[in-house]
C-alpha cells in the first residue's frame, strides 16, 4: 500500500534533475526494448531524438508541426486553468477550418489581400460558434461539457466529410473528395530568410502561434481576466463574492479555445494543404490536451511542451521510414516518454510514502 | 485526580517545518476519562500538537506513550485504531454526501446502511445530538455539521477524543449542550483533548489545562485552582489589550435602509428570509444574534449581492442608492465593504498568494487596475500595507494565504475590507476561530470603523464579541429578525431566548 502526498517544497534540484532522469530512463527502457525485438538500438534511438534535431530544416519541421498543438495547447490551458473541460478541440478545428475554407472558396478569383484575414476571423468564429454550443447547454441545462464536446467532434468530422464528398467537391477533383485549391491570397506563405531563403516548410503561422501562446501567457498572468480564470478554477465562491460573473467567464473561456482550435485549423489547411479534404488533422485537437497538461498548464510553456510532443511524434515517422520499425512500436516508445515525463512530474511536485505497519482494513 | 491511568503520553515531542519550530520539546499526558485543556493562541502550535497525536503529522523528534506503551501514530487510520477521534475546527465533510454517507466513509467495517441509521439514531438520542441522518452536508449550517462531526467520532467508541476549537461556531445554549455531551462522554471512561482559546470554556469543562505558547508548555494546571486572568497571563504572556470605547456621535444619518426583504428557499434545506427590515445609522453597529443555520448566510449573500433580486426586496437603500440590482463590485464601488463567515474559498482563496487575495476585492480599483492589465507594484504596496497596518503576520514576504494561521488570515481579510475606508460594512462572524490578540485588534479596528462614522453590520454568534461590539441588537431566527434592542436592555440570557425563538415582549407566546 502506498500513498502520494504533496511535497511542501519543491527543490530546483528536483525540478532540474528530474526531467533529465526521466529522459535517461526512456532511453535505456528504449535500448532494451529495440534490442529485443531485433532492431539496432542506436540507429532507433537516432532517428527518435537526433535525426529531427541534426539539420536546420528539419527542426524547422518540428515548429510547422507543433504549430497546431501550441494555438490550441494554449487555448485549453485556459479553459483547464478554470476546471472546464473542453476535449473537443479537434471538432472546433474541423469548424475553423470549414467556416475559413468556406469563405475561401466562394471568393476563389479574388485577388485581395484582405482574404486571409477575414479567413482567420472565420475560422475564429467557427470554432468559437462550436464550442458556443456545450458552453450555453452547461449554464442553462448543466450538462457536461466534457460529452457534449467529445460528441461534436464526431458531428464536424462527418459535416466536413459530407461537405467535400457533396456540395463543396471539385469538379476537376476525378471523383476523390476534395474542393478546390484556395486562391493564393488565401495561403499562409512560408517565412523568407534574407540570404537563406525559405527554411523548408516554415510559414508565418508558427510565428503567430508562438505569438499567441506569449499573449495567453500575459494575459493569464498579468491581466485582472487571468485572475478571473484561476478564481473560477480555485473556488467559484469567492468569484463570485469578488463581482464577477462566473456565465460571462465560462462562456468567454469556451469561445477563446474553440476560436483558437478554429484559427489552427485554418492555419493546418492554408499552410500546408491549401484546400479542404476528409482529413485536415491528425488529431491535433487530442493531443493538444497531453501537450497543455505536459506543459504544467502554463500558456507559455505550451511552445515547449507542443515542440516536445512534434519532436515525439516525427521522429517516430523518421524511425518508421528509415528503419522499417512498425508504428505500433514507435508508439509504445512515444507511451514509454510520456510515462516517464508524467512520472518525473508527479514525483516532483509528490513524494511516495510507503505504509508497512499494518495491512489496510479495506482489504480485511 | 493523578489516581487515574495515564491513557496517553508524549515525551519532547517537537515538529519543525523548515526552520520554523512549530512545536518545541511537547511533555504531554492525559489521564482516562479526563477532560483536559489545551490552551494557546493562534500559532502557538496546538494543532501541529494534535495533528502529530492524530497521525496527520509526523513528529520530528520524540515518542507518544498508549497506555504506557511506546507507539507510532503514521496515519489517521491508525491513531482510529487506537482509539483516538479528532473534530477539526474546519470540517473535513463531504458537501455532496449525506450524513450516513460521511459516517460510513469514516469507518473501518462496512455497516448496511439501514444499521448504520438505527446506530446513529441511537447515539444521537444517547447524547442530544439531533441529526437527520439522510440530509445533505452541503445543506447544513457550521453548527450543524459539527454535531455530524462529532457523531462520526462517537461511533467508533473512541478512548481519545480530540476537539479543536469546538465552540467557536455554537451558541452559548448549544455550547451547553456541547458540554453535556462531552461530560456524559467522559462518564463513560473516555478521555476528551479541548482545544480552546476562550478561558472561560476550559476553566468551566476541563479539570486539567495545558497551555502553550509559541511551541512549548508554559504549564499544565489543575484548572479549578487558578483564575481565568492566571490562564490568560500564561497564554498571552502579558495582559491582552482591551477593547477601545466607542466614541462616535450617532449622527442619525440613515445610511441603510432594508425593508420587506424575502429571500426564498434555494433548496429544502435552505433557511427563507422572511420580511426582514433593518436600518443602520451613520457610526451604529448593529449586532445580528442567532444560532448557525438561521439564515445568517443567506442575510449575508444579500447584504453582499451574491444573490439579488428587485421582485422580493422592498427596499434596500445604501447611502440614498437603491442597490437591490447591484453586483458586489457595484457595491463596493458606492463605498460598500463586506465580509463573509468562511475565509477558506469565499472571502479569501487559500491556494493563491495574498496580493491576488487583494486583488479578489480591489480588481475595480484604478491604481490597482488599468485596461484590465494588473499593476503589480501598487497591488503589492497596498497588500505590504494592509499587513503592515493590521499586524498580519507572516512567514516570509507575500506567502500563499494557506500558510497564514487562521487568526493571520482573518486579520488579513478584515484590513482588506477596513483599509477601503467604507462608508457601511457588512460582516459576518469577524472573529471566528481567531485568537485573543487578532480578535482584540479586529475588533478594535471595527470601532475605529464605527468612529469614524461608518454603519456597520455584524452578523455573529458569538455573543461576548456583539456585547463589546455592538450598539444594538436584533436576532435571526428561523429567517426572521426580531426588532433591534438597545445593548442596555439586553443581556445574555434575554438574546439567548431570542435565539432560541422565545419572544420576550409577548410572554403569551409559547415555542
Amino acid at each position: 500500500m502506498f500513498y502520494l502526498t504533496p511535497r511542501k517544497e519543491i527543490s530546483l534540484f528536483f525540478t532540474i534533475s528530474i526531467p533529465v532522469i526521466s529522459i535517461l530512463l526512456t532511453i535505456i527502457f528504449g535500448f532494451f526494448i529495440f534490442s529485443v525485438l531485433g532492431y539496432d538500438p542506436g540507429k532507433a534511438l537516432y532517428h527518435f531524438f537526433m535525426s529531427p534535431l541534426s539539420r536546420l530544416d528539419k527542426i524547422a519541421d518540428l515548429f510547422v508541426k507543433a504549430c497546431p498543438l501550441m494555438i490550441i495547447g494554449t487555448g485549453l490551458v485556459l479553459c483547464f486553468r478554470a476546471n472546464i473541460w473542453n476535449i473537443g478541440a479537434e471538432g472546433q478545428l474541423i469548424m475553423g477550418a470549414v467556416f475559413a475554407g468556406g469563405l475561401a472558396l466562394s471568393f476563389s478569383e479574388t485577388q485581395s489581400l484582405w482574404l486571409l484575414p477575414a479567413m482567420a476571423i472565420f475560422s475564429f468564429i467557427g470554432g468559437a460558434l462550436w464550442a458556443l454550443f456545450p458552453a450555453l447547454l452547461k449554464i442553462k441545462l448543466r450538462t457536461n461539457e466534457i460529452l457534449v464536446t467529445l460528441m461534436l467532434t464526431y458531428v464536424a468530422s462527418l459535416f466536413l466529410d459530407w461537405l467535400v464528398r457533396g456540395p463543396w467537391r471539385s469538379p476537376t477533383s476525378f471523383g476523390f473528395p476534395l474542393t478546390k485549391y484556395y486562391p493564393d491570397v488565401g495561403l499562409i506563405s512560408k517565412i523568407y530568410f534574407p540570404g537563406i531563403g525559405n527554411i523548408s516548410q516554415l510559414h508565418w503561422g508558427v510565428f503567430v502561434a508562438i505569438l499567441i501562446c506569449l499573449l495567453c501567457w500575459f494575459a493569464m498572468e498579468k491581466t485582472v481576466f487571468g485572475f478571473q480564470i484561476k478564481l473560477i478554477g480555485d473556488s467559484p465562491q469567492a468569484l463570485r463574492f469578488s463581482g464577477f460573473n462566473e456565465s460571462k467567464t465560462t462562456i468567454a473561456l469556451f469561445i477563446i479555445s474553440g476560436g483558437l482550435a478554429g484559427l489552427a485549423g485554418m492555419i493546418e489547411v492554408s499552410a500546408n494543404i491549401g484546400q479542404l479534404q476528409p482529413n485536415i488533422s491528425f488529431g491535433y485537437g487530442f493531443t493538444a490536451i497531453i501537450v497543455a497538461f505536459l506543459a504544467r498548464l502554463n500558456p507559455a510553456a505550451v511552445i515547449i511542451s507542443g515542440l516536445l510532443i512534434a519532436l515525439i511524434e516525427v521522429g517516430g515517422d523518421s524511425a518508421q521510414i528509415a528503419l522499417a520499425i512498425p508504428k505500433v512500436v514507435t508508439g509504445v516508445f512515444k507511451g514509454i516518454l510520456l510515462f516517464f515525463l508524467l512520472a518525473g512530474e508527479t514525483l516532483t511536485k509528490y513524494e511516495i510514502g510507503f505504509n508497512y505497519h499494518q495491512k489496510s482494513s479495506l482489504n480485511d | 485526580m493523578t489516581t487515574k491511568p495515564v491513557l496517553l503520553e508524549s515525551r519532547e515531542i517537537s515538529k519543525s517545518f523548515g526552520s520554523f519550530l512549530a512545536n518545541d520539546g511537547i511533555n504531554f499526558n492525559i489521564l482516562e476519562g479526563e477532560i483536559h485543556g489545551l490552551l494557546g493562541e493562534n500559532g502557538a502550535g496546538k494543532s501541529t500538537f494534535v495533528k502529530m497525536v492524530y497521525g496527520l503529522l509526523e513528529p520530528s523528534n520524540g515518542t507518544f506513550y498508549w497506555n504506557g506503551k511506546k507507539i507510532i501514530i503514521a496515519r489517521p487510520q491508525e491513531a482510529r485504531n487506537f482509539g483516538i477521534g479528532m473534530v477539526f475546527q474546519h470540517f473535513t465533510l463531504f458537501p455532496t454526501l449525506t450524513v450516513i454517507e460521511n459516517i460510513q466513509l469514516a469507518l473501518n467495517d462496512y455497516f448496511a446502511t439501514h444499521e448504520l441509521r438505527d446506530t446513529i439514531n441511537k447515539k444521537s438520542a444517547e447524547f442530544g445530538i439531533t441529526v437527520d441522518p439522510d440530509i445533505y452536508i452541503r445543506d447544513l449550517s457550521v453548527g450543524e455539521q459539527q454535531r455530524v462531526e462529532i457523531l462520526r467520532c462517537l461511533l467508533q467508541n473512541p478512548k481519545l477524543l480530540i476537539m479543536d476549537e469546538p465552540t467557536s461556531v455554537l451558541t452559548p445554549q448549544e455550547s451547553e449542550q456541547l458540554f453535556s455531551v462531552l461530560k456524559k462522554l467522559s462518564k463513560t471512561g473516555c478521555s476528551i483533548l479541548f482545544i480552546s482559546h476562550k478561558l472561560k470554556e476550559i476553566k468551566k469543562i476541563t479539570q486539567r489545562a495545558t497551555i502553550l505558547r509559541r511551541g512549548c508548555v508554559v504549564s499544565t494546571v489543575e484548572t479549578a485552582d487558578v483564575s481565568t486572568e492566571q490562564l490568560a497571563k500564561m497564554m498571552v504572556g502579558s495582559n491582552p489589550q482591551n477593547v477601545k470605547p466607542k466614541t462616535a456621535k450617532k449622527s442619525g444619518d440613515i445610511l441603510v435602509r432594508i425593508s420587506g426583504l424575502n429571500r426564498p428557499a434555494d433548496n429544502p434545506f435552505a433557511t427563507a428570509l422572511d420580511n426582514i427590515s433593518l436600518n443602520v445609522k451613520a457610526g451604529e453597529i448593529k449586532g445580528i444574534a442567532g444560532i448557525a443555520g438561521n439564515g445568517q448566510s443567506e442575510l449575508m449573500e444579500v447584504l453582499s449581492g451574491e444573490w439579488r433580486s428587485t421582485e422580493n426586496i422592498d427596499v434596500f437603500n445604501v447611502l440614498g442608492t437603491d442597490i437591490r440590482n447591484y453586483s458586489p463590485h457595484k457595491r463596493r464601488q458606492l463605498g460598500v465593504g463586506f465580509l463573509p463567515e468562511e475565509r477558506h474559498g469565499h472571502s479569501a482563496v487559500i491556494n493563491m498568494k495574498l496580493t491576488e487575495n487583494t486583488l479578489l476585492t480591489n480588481h475595480n480599483n484604478p491604481v490597482i487596475q488599468r485596461n484590465n492589465i494588473v499593476k503589480n507594484e501598487n497591488l503589492e504596496k497596498l497588500t505590504t500595507n494592509i499587513v503592515d497596518k493590521y499586524d498580519v503576520r507572516t512567514p516570509f514576504q507575500n506567502p500563499h494565504a494557506s500558510s497564514l494561521s487562521g487568526g493571520n488570515l482573518q486579520k488579513f481579510v478584515v484590513g482588506r475590507e477596513i483599509i477601503k475606508k467604507p462608508k457601511v460594512f457588512f460582516v459576518a462572524q469577524p472573529t471566528w476561530g481567531v485568537d485573543i490578540g487578532a480578535t482584540k485588534s479586529i475588533r478594535n479596528s471595527l470601532i475605529d470603523l464605527a468612529n469614524d462614522g461608518c454603519g456597520i453590520i455584524v452578523i455573529s454568534q458569538d455573543l461576548e464579541e456583539l456585547f463589546e461590539l455592538a450598539d444594538n441588537i436584533c436576532v435571526l431566527f428561523r429567517g426572521k429578525l426580531s426588532d433591534s434592542k438597545p445593548l442596555q436592555e439586553l443581556n445574555s440570557e434575554k438574546i439567548g431566548m431570542l435565539m432560541g425563538g422565545e419572544d420576550l415582549y409577548s410572554e403569551s407566546q409559547g415555542h
